[in-house]
């Protein structure tokens, strides 16, 4: 019943989106608003609808109802009440519910916004939007159906449908299979909803720059409208990428946050290009140039989106074979290549109203070195979409030799790993580059600057950065690659503050203010700029992490017994004793007890453990973790004795400074609030008023 | 002569008894020697992946076929096998996919080459882009004189500061 509630909600979500996207085009083509409010209220009755079919899904999971595939799939009974909420999003079908639920919350909330300005973008928005959410209804009704039932043979076979095959009865499994336990952690609880928040949010400012095309409205209307939504997607992608990677940290039990595997670098490619376009926009808001650029990198970054969800939902990763097994690989093929055709040709039919006449002036203007920033984000997105293609694309390939022997030497069709060890020596120049950025754009301002004004303005930062450089060569750090990444940082951070400093002491010395007052008031009045400034010393202190745990982290694997010891670097560690039990919820628990000493003294117990989970019959590892912020002790119980505990094999990991990298998360969460949160409408205004129009560039907060 | 075969005899012996007395040694010694510890397989399990799951380094699989398989590598090392022989023998047993990074062969040196070729374009295109725009700048100075900057080049930097200032002052 609830089942058949779900399903037939979604169906008609379906046909509502296929009715407004009509309507919305019809309307829009023959100019007549009857027919774009109608497709207003299609759009604005898809939430509500797809509400519904959320809710029929957590009713199933919460309640058991094992008939249904998907549940069985996910949860069983031993699954606590949050787990099983969470399940929603623990396998493909229930996913991509969550997706469309979620394009529908978005695009309805941007429909609801004031029009009055903007009427002519509304069809096309709407048009837009219920496309894309038309498509992944497709794949949620046709090809990964949450509501598909199980129904037995008088055989005994088993066979999944949404409704009652001749001859076939209901089936009811005992139990389901439960939640992998890898979903199980915090931070894989939130990551994927962030990022998926991350990636329909970005859908946004792409339907508006396809109805800019459309209606040849090609000023920068549609960036000035989006420019907040931009900027809460980016925030949502960001947070579910740091959350992924602490998930990573925590549970995946190899002491890194990032393995540069396939999935994560799929959902990594949008957030390269979205950063781009987020600095790039502002370039065209400023200065009035690269409007075929901003279009380029909105489109390039919903086809992002739609790669990221293709590579991770379409089983291509594993295999080309998985491709074409399932209908949603073809699908996904057949919506991104239609999407860039038709977005292509919008462009190209626009790109000489998209000219601006406008020209760069320097190499070292702020427009430039945005410009050198697009550039880096770009490669690395380029370098990121070879990464991933390469492998299914070398093992398709393999056809050409099976065809012609002759080059079967060349395209042997043999499946290759892209790893960290190709990603990282060209991924880490082109950060350094970033951080090298973000050490000199603050100070260039728009149109005018050299190398002589930066190079004025940034002697004293320099000077700075020079000293923790001695400071850290002094100290012993001698590996010249991480003593770049640390100047860099270094550069980048105290250019931040000093930017922070000079501003907040100009506003003391005016008005006599309190210089911590001064200082909230100057972030208070240009919100973007600040935020902006906030999120690059964010990146700083992810930076160090990323440099401390790539360049001195160190390990060991130990087999010791009961009261032995293994030493890495400045830490003792002691195995006290190992337990092993089994736990009400189905868990077979090994946990070893250790005593950390640093530098001989006493600082703690770790409780490295190994859980073992009867119902998936899955191991996961949970590490136990000493963390500072100067280090973190991360120790891994890899094996013991079987009929006994009293021997048992450790991994131990020493990660410098990764704690910042967490840190950094965190500021950048503020950073990211500071420049989205609203602005009062009557304050900027006066603001504009009050500053000379050339020099609006840096009084307005906008850079 | 005599004299001389009496003293080859025994340079003979001698060598004889070394090379035996040598191998002896050598031979205890390797008998000896403690099977390869965990960081040394693991150095080598490292670079390798896991043949079966997906994308996961062999030296942190926590799987029961990785456990065996970085057993192997031991049993290997212990042999007297290098890292190379032993990345070969996967290679040759699971395929090039156990490796961390595409051999350089065949198709695969596309994955080597592009980004190369990325940046190369990307230079270009940005040298192209900055040499138009200067021309054109050029261009437009020669027909119109541009305006110089608000308070000339040496003070750009404190522009801001003085806006600040500014706003403070009204406000």
């Amino acid at each position: 019943m609830v089942a058949n509630l779900g399903y037939g909600t979604l169906l008609i979500t379906f046909l509502v989106a296929i009715y407004g996207a009509g309507a919305a085009f019809y309307g829009g083509r023959k100019n007549k608003p009857a027919w774009v409010d109608s497709a207003r209220n299609a759009m604005l009755l898809t939430f509500p609808l797809l509400t519904i079919t959320v809710v029929a899904i957590l009713y199933l999971l919460i309640n058991g109802h094992f008939e249904i595939q998907y549940v069985a799939s996910v949860s069983s009974r031993s699954t606590p009440l949050y787990l099983r909420i969470t399940s929603l999003w623990g396998g493909q079908a229930g996913s991509l519910i969550l997706w469309s639920w979620l394009m529908a919350a978005f695009a309805s909330a941007v429909t609801l916004r004031k029009w009055n300005r903007d009427r002519e973008f509304l069809p096309w928005v709407i048009l837009v939007c219920l496309v894309t959410l038309g498509f992944f209804l497709i794949l949620s009704i046709f090809v990964e159906n949450p509501f598909v039932r199980l129904w037995q043979s008088p055989t005994g076979n088993i066979t999944p449908a949404m409704f009652q095959p001749a001859g076939l009865k209901l089936y009811t499994p005992p139990d389901g299979n439960g939640l992998e336990p890898l979903l199980r952690h915090p931070g894989m609880i939130f990551h994927p909803p962030m990022l998926y928040l991350g990636f329909v949010s970005f859908v946004i400012p792409y339907a508006f720059a396809i109805a800019a095309l459309i209606t040849g409205r090609t000023d920068d209307r549609w960036i000035r409208i989006t420019r907040r939504w931009t900027l809460v997607a980016w925030l949502f992608l960001s947070l579910g990428l740091v959350l992924g990677m602490r998930w990573a940290y925590d549970v995946l039990g190899w002491g890194g946050y990032w393995g540069w595997d396939a999935v994560e670098v799929s959902a990594l490619m949008p957030w390269l290009v979205g950063t781009a376009f987020l600095h790039s926009v502002m370039i065209q808001e400023k200065r009035g140039m690269f409007k075929q650029w901003n279009i380029l990198l909105i489109i390039a970054t919903y086809v992002a989106v739609m790669l990221g969800t293709f590579f991770t939902r379409s089983g291509i990763l594993s295999s080309v074979h998985a491709f074409a097994q399932s209908a949603i690989g073809p699908l996904f093929f057949v919506f991104i290549g239609l999407t860039l055709i038709i977005s292509l040709s919008l462009l190209f039919i626009r790109w000489n109203d998209l000219k601006s006449g406008v020209e760069m002036t320097s190499m070292f203007s702020r427009e430039a070195l945005f410009l050198f920033n697009n550039l880096l984000f770009i490669l690395a997105f380029l370098v990121c979409f070879l990464g991933v293609f390469f492998p299914i694309f070398s093992e398709a390939l393999g056809i050409i030799g099976q065809r012609f022997p002759a080059l079967a030497g060349i395209f042997s069709g043999q499946k290759v790993t892209v790893g960290p060890g190709w990603y990282k020596p060209i991924i880490g120049p082109i950060f350094a580059g970033l951080v090298l950025l973000m050490g000199v754009a603050p100070l260039s301002a728009w149109q005018y600057s050299t190398a002589k004004t930066i190079g004025r303005a940034i002697w004293k930062p320099y000077l700075a950065s020079m000293v923790v450089v001695v400071g850290l060569y002094l100290a012993g750090v001698h590996n010249w690659l991480a003593m770049l990444g640390y100047w860099l940082c270094a550069l980048a951070l105290f250019v931040t503050l000093y930017e922070f400093w000079r501003a907040a002491w100009a506003r003391h010395n005016a008005q006599n203010q309190n210089i911590l007052e001064a200082l909230w008031q100057l972030i208070g009045k240009s919100r973007r700029r600040y935020g902006g400034y906030i999120i690059h010393l964010s990146m700083v202190f992810m930076a160090l992490g990323i440099i401390g745990l790539e360049f001195f982290q160190t390990q060991t694997q130990v087999t010791i017994p009961q009261g032995g010891e293994i030493s890495l670097g400045q830490y003792t560690i002691k195995f006290d004793s190992l337990s092993v039990f089994d736990t009400a919820d189905g868990r077979n628990v090994a946990r070893a007890v250790m005593s950390v000493y640093k530098d001989g003294k006493y600082v703690g117990e770790l409780h490295p453990r190994r859980d073992y989970y009867y119902e998936s019959q899955r191991p996961l590892t949970i590490a136990g973790i000493r963390s500072t912020m100067e280090d973190d002790l991360y120790v891994i119980l890899v094996d013991w004795q079987p009929l006994s505990t009293s021997a048992a094999s450790f991994k131990v990991y020493h990660n410098p400074l990764v704690n910042w990298l967490w840190l950094g998360g965190f500021v950048f969460f503020v950073g990211a609030i500071v420049a989205a949160w609203p602005v009062r409408e009557p304050e900027k205004v006066e603001i504009r008023k009050m500053v000379p129009a050339t020099a609006n560039a840096r009084a307005d907060g906008n850079d | 002569m005599p004299e001389q075969m009496g003293m080859i005899k025994n340079s003979l012996f001698a060598i004889v008894l070394t090379l035996l007395f040598g191998g002896l040694v050598v031979g205890f010694v390797s008998a000896q020697q403690p099977t390869p510890s965990d960081d040394q397989v693991n150095a080598i399990a490292k670079q390798l992946y896991c043949p079966v799951c997906e994308a996961t380094p062999l030296d942190v699989c926590p799987t029961q076929a990785c456990a065996q398989w970085r057993e192997l590598i031991r049993q290997k090392l212990a042999e007297g096998w290098g890292d190379q022989q032993i990345k070969d023998y996967f290679v040759q047993q699971y395929g090039a996919r156990v490796l961390g990074t595409p051999p350089p062969k065949g198709i695969n040196w596309l994955v080597y080459v592009a980004p190369l070729l990325f940046v190369v374009a990307g230079v270009y295109i940005l040298f192209r882009g900055f040499r138009s725009w200067r021309l054109r700048a050029q261009q437009t100075a020669i027909s119109s004189p541009p305006s110089p900057p608000p308070d000339g080049e040496a003070g750009l930097q404190d522009d801001y500061i003085k806006q600040v200032e500014d706003q403070v002052r009204k406000s």
